[in-house]
């Protein structure tokens, strides 16, 4: 079945975007990459130094996995400008995930800088893909700006407490213009099929699977996550009753004494 | 002169160019950006920026995450 993911006029056949962060070795990241299917994947930047050189943009090169550079510790709108616009320079993309939060402790976005910083480097040119609260007044504020698509959490990053507020999320897809992406508080694969049942486009994780037993096993697993949920939300799922109601006809049941069910 | 490269002091000769900074801190041939006192420098212009005394530069690459 065709059914592409298109963010700013790219398609991409994967609905899974994934980070690189976590992994125990750029190996153990190969495999579950490939596992995953992902044609997206998120790095950092950061200040050259000795342990810098990781080989990681190599990897994903040789795995013709496309490079979105995040602005993951940048704490203020004028940082993740910068970040975003150093990533530009030093990646030739002009996508950005665009991440500013406001403390380590919860790694929560931080409203206010967010979408500030949004809307510069949408001015500036850059395809803007805003990871946010899940807040359905901030996505729309995202979107309205000019993102490309809007990107709310789940939990927070690296928690794996999958969807907390589950209708808000379902708020956010039933009225977004743009790709609605659940990004970050994925925990295990049916947390990523149901973000993809409440309606959202794509599923962006990365601790759940680097950090996971076996990677490249849960790399597989959420790939189908994703296509499995995807799928059930295409189809329609039936809607949910108070009471019981037989799958098999009720009638010409084999009975002994007075049992007689779905006959009156 | 004294300039901040990555966050740390350094005396670097007077004329000293961003390309050469670039090359002090041993980074990699590819995916390297430079910020000059918060501005982005285009690669183009590595060779003839001068850092000037008491500038910042932050030489980033990019690394697994997110």
């Amino acid at each position: 079945m065709d059914d592409p993911l298109i963010i700013a006029g790219r398609e991409f056949r994967s609905r899974l975007i994934t980070g690189t962060g976590g992994a125990a070795n750029l190996s153990v990241l190969e495999r579950a990459l490939v596992a995953s299917g992902t044609e997206l994947t998120t790095v950092a930047m950061r200040r050259v130094d000795a342990a810098s050189r990781t080989g990681v943009l190599e990897l994903l090169r040789r795995l013709g996995i496309e490079v979105l550079p995040n602005t993951a510790g940048c704490r203020t709108s004028a940082e993740a400008v910068l970040t975003a616009q150093l990533a530009r320079e030093a990646l030739e993309t002009n996508w950005v995930k665009l991440e500013v939060v406001h403390d380590e402790e919860t790694l929560l976005p931080d409203p206010v800088e967010l979408l500030d910083a949004a809307e510069r480097l949408v001015a500036d040119g850059f395809v803007v893909l805003p990871y946010t609260n899940d807040d359905p007044v901030l996505a729309r504020k995202l979107e309205d700006v000019g993102c490309a698509a809007v990107m709310p959490l789940g939990s927070p990053i690296g928690t794996g407490l999958g969807i907390r507020n589950p209708h808000n999320i379902e708020l956010i897809t039933s009225r977004a213009g743009v790709p609605v992406v659940l990004d970050a508080g994925i925990g295990t694969a049916s947390d990523a099929a149901l973000a993809m049942e409440l309606g959202c486009a794509a599923v962006l994780l990365a601790t759940a699977v680097t950090r996971a037993q076996d990677p490249e096993r849960m790399g597989a697993a959420m790939r189908c996550a994703v296509e499995g949920g995807r799928l059930a939300r295409l189809a329609g799922r039936i809607p949910r009753r108070f009471w019981a109601q037989a799958s098999s006809p009720g009638l010409r049941v084999a009975t002994v004494g007075t049992h007689v069910l779905g006959e009156d | 002169m004294k300039a901040q490269v990555n966050g740390t002091s350094r005396d670097l000769a007077d004329g000293t160019s961003v390309a050469a900074v670039v090359a002090l801190v041993g980074a990699p041939e590819k995916g390297v950006a430079v910020a000059l006192d918060g501005a982005v420098v285009p690669k183009a212009l590595w060779g003839s920026t001068i850092v000037p005394d008491g500038g910042v530069v932050e030489v980033l690459t990019a690394v697994q995450g997110g």
